[in-house]
């Protein structure tokens, strides 16, 4: 059953991504509805392909890289749809649903058992979770800080296209980076507590430095001093959208090596 | 004689030419003194905005005219050879021209089509040209005619209501840089018309605050009053505009009064937060390679076209219905000009001279029926004999000063004084008092151009 709920998601993200791309060429704003509904439907089904999955396996279910990188089209779309219904800025679904859609694909090719951590799954769990919870915030930041630089691009060569119709101010955007890693940065933080703190008990030790752990550490550093640097030395507009950019093509990278080595995560 | 146009405008020269071509109000004096020094050029009016540079003569003869009036635009910049000029000029004569200047007056020819300064400018213009006598009897009644033609235009057609001013287009480009205009400062650097007017639109838009500076401090404050503003010492607006997030530059100053340093050190001071620059002088006052800083937003006067480029097939068909009402202006103006040629006036005056005697012989006929044919023959030979020793000093007198300097006003004179356009009532606008005083006026004062009877030759020399 959750095969089925989780099929009929990546049909309905992938018509959803498709009708926001769309919108992006037309002046109607009729696309951007219908890709909201169909959004709104493909999140209803994912929910329940999640909760299936969660009642099925007995637990939280994020222990596996197919799990969290489902998830992490869930929680995507779920601060999407809060974005939008709250600003109503339409064009973020031409840009945040590709990347759900990605990210929900990769999900359906990874392996989908179960992995059997035993007593470990559930610090495994709340690991992944906030870690996933953190990741969101930076996807979020990368495509603000894509739009930003899209929009900036088109003001400074002065093309008034569809495009600049339908993107929001630059100060929304700046705004929008800045809470995004405002809000994952104490996610990704606790993500790395509790992994390390599952680390202990499984291996032994905090930090053995493995590859994961030491970009996990590097990416933390990262936008550490991504903040830091908005907060005190202006890097804000078009270079925290640049560093944005950067730091989520790590975290993305990172992820990559994560799943070529086939390790699990933790 | 003709009624020539030549100049330039945004649909022919970038900015870095026109701005070399304006001419700044203070030296109009001298411009409009030199044109008129130039031969075969009558009458003259000048008209010179951010976005045209025109030249509107009456002319002995049109391509002499062109010829003068280019060198005129050439020898007014000097760096600017007539090789470079001449691609960027249009030329039109009579009609054409007529049709020109209606059609801009009404701000169909402008860069945002339907919005109202142009006509502030065409009036200043003319206020300009009476006040230096370099118009006439013609382009006098032209160049008002194009202004109640620009009235007509937009009380009839919904052109100025849809037309984005280019303060309207400077708001929409702010509010893509920022979500919300209330809490953001305005800097107006100058007290330039277009400026003033753009700042009026961003306080409508609720700015949290509004800061002035003008090199005359008085103005400053007086214009801090007027937008319940902070006036700022003009030697300490740099060092101010990085508080400003939206900095509107319009003065007369023929060099770059804002650099880049100065914007650097702005943008750095406000911690990279993004700031607007509106450049709408020309000369421009804002060096252009300010906009290859990082968060700093710089659009000039061309740049705002393009803002309103998506709106323009919309206002495209209010602008047809205002073209066919020029249409129908030009035809009227050109009936008058017709009726400045002595013949038809001569005519019209025996007309009517003859129409007055017919009436009065068949009211005394009609009190007197008894008459006997010798009595009326009489009456009327006396009546023939008045109306003729009275017409007798105006019919020679106008044929006589026809040719002359003063022609065109003896004819004009002649038509007024003995109602002779009251056939063509019907067809002109009406006239307010003041506007007729107004007309009034430059007759006595102004050279008018002579040899009405070579008007007319309706030709125009395409654009080469």
């Amino acid at each position: 059953m959750t095969v089925f709920f989780f099929t009929t998601t990546v049909v309905l993200y992938f018509l959803a991504t498709a009708c926001a791309l769309a919108y992006l060429l037309r002046r109607s704003e009729v696309l951007s509805k219908v890709s909201l509904w169909i959004t709104g439907a493909g999140f209803l089904t994912h929910t329940v392909a999640l909760v299936g999955r969660l009642l099925a396996a007995g637990h939280v279910p994020l222990t596996s890289l197919h799990e969290a990188m489902s998830f992490f089209s869930w929680a995507l779309v779920l601060v999407f749809l809060g974005v939008e219904l709250r600003h109503h800025i339409h064009v973020l679904g031409s840009f945040i649903l590709p990347l759900a859609l990605i990210s929900l694909l990769s999900a359906a090719a990874l392996p989908r058992e179960v992995p059997s951590l035993g007593p470990m799954f559930t610090a495994v769990g709340v690991h992944v979770t906030l870690s996933m919870l953190g990741t969101v915030g930076f996807a979020v930041a990368f495509v603000a800080g894509i739009m930003y630089l899209i929009q900036d691009g088109l003001l400074k060569s002065k093309r008034f296209n569809v495009l600049y119709a339908k993107l929001p101010p630059l100060d929304f955007l700046d705004g929008l980076n800045q809470k995004s890693i405002v809000l994952g940065f104490p996610f990704l933080t606790l993500g790395i507590i509790t992994g390390a703190m599952s680390a202990e008990v499984v291996r032994g030790s905090y930090l053995s430095w493995n590859p994961e752990q030491t970009w996990a550490l590097v990416t933390w550093v990262f936008y550490f001093i991504v903040l830091m640097g908005r907060m005190t030395v202006g890097w804000r507009a078009k270079k925290a959208a640049y560093l944005t950019i950067i730091g989520f093509a790590g975290v993305v990278l990172t992820f990559i090596g994560v799943v070529l080595k086939g390790h699990q995560v933790a | 004689m003709n009624i020539i146009a030549v100049g330039l405008s945004h649909n022919t020269a970038p900015v870095d030419i026109r701005e070399r071509l304006a001419v700044p109000e203070s030296r109009m004096g001298d411009a409009l003194a030199r044109l008129s020094a130039y031969p075969g050029i009558k009458e003259s009016v000048l008209l010179s905005t951010c976005n045209r540079v025109e030249v509107y003569a009456v002319a002995e003869e049109a391509d002499a005219g062109y010829a003068s009036v280019q060198q005129f635009l050439a020898d007014t910049h000097l760096a600017l050879s007539a090789e470079q000029l001449i691609p960027h000029l249009y030329w039109y004569t009579d009609d054409r021209a007529i049709r020109h200047l209606f059609r801009v007056a009404a701000s169909l020819d402008s860069m945002i089509v339907g919005e109202p300064q142009i006509l502030g400018q065409v009036k200043d213009a003319f206020a300009l040209a009476l006040a230096h006598k370099a118009s006439g009897v013609i382009l006098n009644r032209l160049v008002q005619k194009s202004i109640s033609v620009a009235k007509r235009v937009r009380t009839e057609t919904k052109i100025a209501e849809m037309a984005v001013s280019v303060g309207y287009a400077a708001v929409e480009l702010a509010k893509k840089i920022f979500s919300d205009l209330g809490e953001k400062t305005v800097f107006l650097v100058g007290a330039g018309e277009m400026a003033k007017l753009a700042a009026r639109h961003f306080v409508n838009c609720g700015v949290r605050q509004v800061l002035i500076t003008t090199r005359d401090p008085h103005s400053a404050i007086e214009l801090a009053k007027r937008f319940n503003g902070v006036p700022i010492p003009f030697d300490q607006f740099r060092r101010e505009m990085a508080t400003a997030d939206i900095v509107l530059c319009s003065t007369c100053a023929p060099h770059y009064l804002i650099r880049t340093e100065d914007v650097q050190r702005a943008v750095w001071e406000r911690f990279n937060r993004p700031i607007f620059l509106i450049d709408i002088s020309v000369p421009r006052n804002i060096e252009p390679a300010v906009r290859d800083i990082d968060n700093a937003f710089l659009f000039n006067i061309d740049d705002l076209e393009m803002r309103v480029e998506q709106n323009r097939e919309e206002r495209r068909r209010e602008a047809g219905k205002a073209e066919r009402l020029v249409e129908e202006e030009v035809d009227v103006m050109l009936d008058w000009l017709k009726s400045l040629e002595v013949t038809p006036t001569i005519v019209a005056l025996r007309r009517r001279a003859e129409e007055i005697k017919r009436t009065e012989i068949e009211k005394v006929m009609g009190r007197f029926p008894q008459f006997s044919t010798q009595e009326r023959d009489a009456v009327e030979g006396l009546a023939s004999a008045i109306v003729n020793k009275l017409l007798h000093g105006p019919l020679v007198t106008l044929k006589s000063e026809a040719q002359s300097a003063h022609g065109l006003m003896f004819i004009e004179a002649a038509r007024r004084l003995f109602h002779l356009d009251k056939d063509r009532a019907g067809k002109e606008p009406e006239k307010d008092p003041s506007e007729e005083r107004r007309q009034a006026e430059p007759i006595s004062e102004v050279e008018p151009a002579s040899d009405p009877s070579a008007r007319h030759p309706l030709k125009a020399r395409p654009l080469e």
